[in-house]
């Protein structure tokens, strides 16, 4: 699997970082071994194993191998449960004894290339056409992300209590639909991968384009996205040239993350970041993956988007230039598929290309009044030819925003207009 | 929102053009396809090859495009309007303009009301 260096995590917290990286794991193989109905079970095993862990590495050190003392303790925890539990229910549920004693912990494979295909397993499950994209979302950061339900109601902005409900009727819909984990043939595989990579566009973009959120919080989903896409390439059946493209725009995306905030915190645009700050490694592995998603059977949004955030990333070539083969591909994704951003960025570029006017024209046709981007976009073309109007746009985009960060963003830039002489 | 077809209408060759000027044909239609599917107004549209066969109701069969005509239709796009002055408005600065072609536009028929 390739290492993916997001910016940097601490060492020292072995145990925290073991939990978001093997909690996931373990649960994954136990509910490939056992069902999805067994879920909770799953999780008590692992979270039982986890606090052993931190019982006794507090006291005896921590073991030369980490990982596999986990692991064992997670087999021997299964053993016990089955055990215990069968003494409870004999009579109800004969099954579980039986279970219990064909049950050998060595028995529950935790090589690496079953994790795999038990993550993979675990993701296609979650994304099951019938449950809501929001339960999507929250069922993948905890079961894949290891996040706790504090962290989801961050991450998703809402309350613990609603996250909490949510995980819960999510589960029970999962255990009554009883997606058969073990069985995803390649051809269901295949057929489903759009829903999947469409699942993680939107986990990355939660983080992404989120302002609500710290930093912090949403670099989180954008890991947990990326390391979900690595677990698609690393299967022959969904390394697909549209997985590909997906992680090149990931990685495209994710090379600004750090040049998008300045030191005290506050956000910086695309036009006034330093290229210098930008993470050249995210790019160049970007770019790997964009030429390995030449695709097969015509261009899907992915790759329209991963060409367009490539071009970005293109400094050496002169602006004019660059502009134009964004636009170009802008043109291109609205035909794919619409969405207001693309229209709002598709005609941001178009002023780049064919100058304000020509902009200004088309602005005005899509119309879009209750973005405030189209209000900022229409500042920007308005400055510098209609002050009043660019004000007013820009008093409408202020209103209309969500996040204090953005308004906060909008009010500098009538600052620095102003300062510039550029609203007379 | 009603639907419409427009027709690219253009004089009949069976020339394709060199590939550089094809490529900026492609760009000038995309820009412009572009501009209607910003507003969220485009359906679908394709661009035809200069070949063809034309099936007569007698069952015979002529290479090319409809031979009576010195037109032929190059492409079509469908668009989502309130009525047909605006679909008519959608079609300015289509490129098939540039090269004396024409846009005829029809409203697609509901059968189903």
């Amino acid at each position: 699997m390739v290492c993916f260096r997001f910016p940097s995590m601490d060492h020292s917290q072995l145990l925290p970082n073991l939990f978001r990286t093997e909690y996931s794991k373990i649960v994954a193989v136990l509910c490939g071994r056992f069902g999805f109905h067994q879920i909770e079970m799953a999780e008590d095993i692992v979270s039982e194993a986890f606090l052993k862990a931190a019982e006794t590495w507090g006291l005896k050190g921590i073991p030369d191998n980490p990982r596999a003392w986990l692991y064992q303790v997670a087999r021997n925890r299964t053993k016990d449960y089955f055990r215990r539990e069968s003494v409870f229910r004999e009579k109800v549920q004969p099954d579980l004894k039986q279970e219990m004693e064909r049950l050998d912990p060595e028995e529950i494979d935790l090589s690496e290339s079953n994790i795999r295909d038990s993550l993979l397993q675990m993701l296609y499950a979650l994304c099951l056409p019938e449950l809501p994209v929001a339960s999507q979302l929250a069922l993948a950061l905890r079961y894949l992300g290891g996040f706790s339900v504090e962290e989801i109601a961050n991450a998703l902005m809402g309350n613990v209590g609603t996250i909490e409900k949510r995980l819960f009727r999510a589960r029970e819909k999962l255990r009554a639909l009883r997606p058969d984990l073990t069985q995803f043939p390649n051809q269901e595989l295949k057929n489903r991968l759009p829903q999947v990579l469409a699942f993680l566009y939107l986990l990355f973009n939660e983080g992404y384009f989120s302002t609500h959120n710290a930093q912090k919080v949403r670099l989180d989903l954008c890991r947990e996205a990326t390391r979900l896409g690595l677990i698609l390439l690393d299967s022959p059946v969904t390394n697909t040239p549209s997985t590909n493209a997906l992680m090149a725009l990931f990685c495209f995306h994710a090379s600004r993350f750090e040049a998008r905030t300045d030191a005290e915190g506050n956000q910086v645009l695309y036009a006034d970041q330093d290229p210098a700050d930008w993470n050249h490694e995210l790019i160049r592995r970007g770019r790997y993956y964009l030429r390995r998603a030449t695709p097969d059977q015509g261009v899907s949004r992915y790759h329209l988007e991963a060409a367009i955030a490539h071009w970005h990333t293109c400094m050496e070539v002169p602006a004019e230039k660059r502009w134009e083969e964004i636009l170009h591909l802008y043109n291109r994704l609205l035909q794919v598929e619409y969405s207001p951003m693309a229209a709002l960025n598709r005609t941001y570029a178009l002023g780049q290309v064919q100058g304000k006017e020509v902009a200004l024209k088309e602005a005005l046709k899509i119309n879009l009044v209750k973005h405030p981007l189209f209000h900022s976009l229409l500042a920007e073309l308005y400055l510098e030819m209609d002050a009043e109007k660019c004000l007013e746009h820009l008093g409408k985009a202020i209103e209309l925003s969500s996040s204090e960060a953005d308004r906060e963003l909008l009010a500098k830039k009538e600052q620095r207009w102003r300062a510039e002489g550029k609203l007379k | 929102m009603k639907e419409f077809l427009m027709l690219f209408w253009e004089a009949k060759t069976n020339e394709m053009p060199a590939p550089e000027e094809f490529q900026e044909m492609i760009k000038e239609w995309n820009h412009w396809i572009g501009g209607i599917a910003a507003q969220g107004k485009l359906v679908g549209t394709e661009a035809l090859d200069y070949s063809g066969k034309t099936i007569s109701a007698t069952g015979v069969v002529t290479d090319g495009p409809h031979a009576e005509i010195k037109e032929m239709v190059g492409g079509y796009l469908i668009c989502k309007a309130s009525d047909i002055d605006e679909a008519v408005k959608l079609s300015e600065g289509c490129p098939i303009f540039h090269i004396g072609g024409s846009v005829e536009v029809r409203p697609i028929m509901e059968l189903d009301s």
